[in-house]
């Protein structure tokens, strides 16, 4: 009889990597009681730019929407929050869901138009969309127009937490704030590859899959696939959003150019996933701490670092198509967010 | 009960007419073998019924339901489930993961009400063994197997076989014929499109021939394979 299946998807790599993340956690977490401002603020950057990787891999990669412009929803993030601040005087980290928010409204009606879009015309439409926000935004003169602003003194000295912050560690208004950002950081990276992992993992995380695999197929048997394009899209537009917003929560001014910055939000993002391996979700991280490196050592050199950057990117797509992660894993098997369901018992006889 | 009805449809590709004004009905739990030259316009008589080739005109009812307008998704959830002639699997996902995907969106089930249910189909099409390979590695047989599966991991009252025996051995293709009598022994209404006519005719309990995207002829299946149309146009034996 056949009552004796079993479905799993645990790994021995995984329980392990569990724990290890569990450490990690707290070790996050406590971590301003030992670690200096410089190395907070680099983890803070580590943390965002892994967040934007992650979603943009949740579109590329799960999705197989190649978008050019998540931009777009970094600088309605950042402006969304600026808007709420100066404007309504919210409290920025409360501001934060509006981040996402702002986000959203946009992503519907791009949504609309670019799901009419495939492959390459797909990713440049949402550049084009993302000009056509950056634009809008600049002649929005509430928020400094082209010039941009800064966040008001009071907005920023009276944020919540951040008094505890203060009498916590003895910091000042700045280091606070840089800590409060990075805790707020840790907390959303935690959120989002815990968020993706579970919808990969749901039978949604199958039908995406389905998708990818064979749209037909998956179409014929029950497959929503656009539906499943919806979810995905609104999803990373949504996370993106708040990362923008907590991005220049943390730096304090905004301005058009470097919150709707192609090079920065999107293409470093795409060369994060690229390099760490697209369509999972240890690629972003192994990605991040790459780029992380390389830019410490070599971003003084301008330009050649990026034309470096470029040279990297594609030896790794032509020689390591699946990213470092994917090199590593096909190698040893290894995979620390196992999706793989796996039939035991009854009647299986695995060679 | 008629399970599927379809009344002067119709589907052109530019000036040729693929399919041209059929129209037949079948009855609940039957099996219907549709034959005919290669480009007779079978397989998108298929597609037409499950939704994946949208008619131009005519209407296709379904358990009294116009569907004609409906999406496969829509129509798969109805209880359509079909195969392909040129296997579909998700080559990435595992043979269990692609049942697992058709049983759980195909009727809206959660993976936990559905995974036994897919073990028992893996053991009928005796693919159990290979629950855990990835589906892209299966051989051909494997990949036939896997088709008709998938489509059963649905749950259909109604399904569609495109040419699932082509390509396989004798000893093959009657375990494939085996398994495919048991299912319609259960209940399941079958529509089958082949060209290995002795599979058909050990299952099929009425013949459709199709040319030129119009039925030629239509009935048992022995008196329809006699008929002098049918052996001129389709055997290409002169009479």
């Amino acid at each position: 009889m056949a009552g004796d299946y079993r479905v799993h998807a645990r790994t021995r790599a995984a329980t392990v990597a569990g724990i290890v993340a569990v450490v990690l956690v707290i070790v996050g977490y406590a971590l301003p009681a030992f670690a200096g401002r410089g190395l907070i603020q680099d983890l803070f950057f580590i943390l965002t730019m892994l967040v934007l990787a992650q979603f943009w891999n949740l579109l590329a990669g799960y999705g197989g929407l190649v978008s050019v412009g998540q931009q777009a929803f970094v600088g309605l993030g950042a402006y969304g929050l600026f808007g709420a601040a100066i404007l309504w005087g919210w409290d920025p980290v409360a501001a934060l869901i509006l981040s996402g928010v702002a986000a959203l409204l946009v992503a519907i009606p791009t949504a609309f138009f670019a799901f009419r879009l495939a492959g390459a015309y797909f990713a440049i439409g949402t550049w084009v969309v993302a000009e056509v926000v950056r634009l809008s935004v600049a002649q929005w003169k509430a928020v400094g127009g082209g010039t941009g602003t800064s966040l008001p003194r009071d907005a920023v000295d009276g944020m919540r937490g951040l008094e505890t912050v203060k009498t916590l560690f003895g910091a000042s208004n700045a280091a606070a704030r840089d800590i409060l950002a990075y805790w707020l950081a840790l907390t959303l990276a935690i959120a989002t590859i815990g968020g993706i992992y579970a919808l990969l993992r749901s039978k949604r995380g199958l039908a995406l899959a389905a998708v990818r695999d064979n749209i037909e197929a998956a179409r014929a048997v029950g497959v929503d696939a656009v539906r499943m394009k919806w979810i995905v899209f609104l999803t990373a537009a949504f996370g993106t959003g708040i990362a923008g917003g907590l991005i220049y929560l943390q730096k304090g001014r905004v301005s058009p150019d470097a919150a709707f910055a192609v090079t920065d939000w999107t293409a470093y993002v795409i060369f994060i996933v690229v390099i760490g391996g697209i369509g999972t979700i240890e690629g972003p991280i192994i990605g991040v701490l790459v780029f992380f490196a390389l830019q410490s050592l070599f971003a003084d050199y301008g330009t050649w670092y990026l034309m470096a950057l470029g040279m990297i990117g594609i030896i790794v797509m032509l020689f390591a198509p699946r990213g470092l992660w994917g090199l590593f894993s096909d190698k040893t098997g290894v995979q620390l967010f196992p999706i793989r369901r796996r039939l035991t018992g009854g009647k299986i006889r695995e060679e | 009960m008629t399970i599927l009805s379809l009344k002067d449809v119709s589907k052109s590709y530019g000036a040729l007419r693929v399919t041209d004004g059929v129209s037949f009905d079948v009855p609940q739990g039957q099996a219907l073998g549709i034959i005919g030259p290669n480009g007779a316009g079978k397989s998108t008589l298929f597609n037409l019924i499950t939704g994946n080739v949208p008619a131009d005109a005519g209407t296709i009812t379904l358990m009294g339901r116009d569907v004609t307008r409906l999406t496969p998704m829509q129509r798969c959830l109805m209880g359509v489930g079909r195969s392909f002639q040129i296997p579909q699997p998700f080559g990435n996902l595992t043979v269990f993961e692609n049942l697992l995907v058709a049983a759980t969106h195909g009727t809206g089930a959660s993976e936990r009400e559905v995974s036994r249910r897919c073990a028992v189909i893996l053991e009928r099409t005796e693919l159990i063994d290979r629950a855990n390979q990835p589906a892209g590695s299966l051989s051909l047989l494997g990949r036939k197997r896997l088709e008709l599966a998938r489509a059963m991991a649905t749950d259909p009252k109604l399904l569609l076989l495109d040419e699932i025996a082509g390509g396989l051995t004798e000893g093959e293709c009657q375990a494939l014929v085996a398994t495919i009598r048991a299912i319609h022994a259960e209940g399941v209404t079958i529509i089958w499109i082949e060209h290995v006519l002795h599979a058909l005719n050990a299952v099929v309990e009425r013949l459709l021939v199709l040319d030129f995207g119009q039925v030629i002829g239509m009935g048992d299946p022995a008196t329809v394979m006699a008929s002098k149309e049918v052996r001129e146009i389709y055997l290409g034996i002169e009479v």
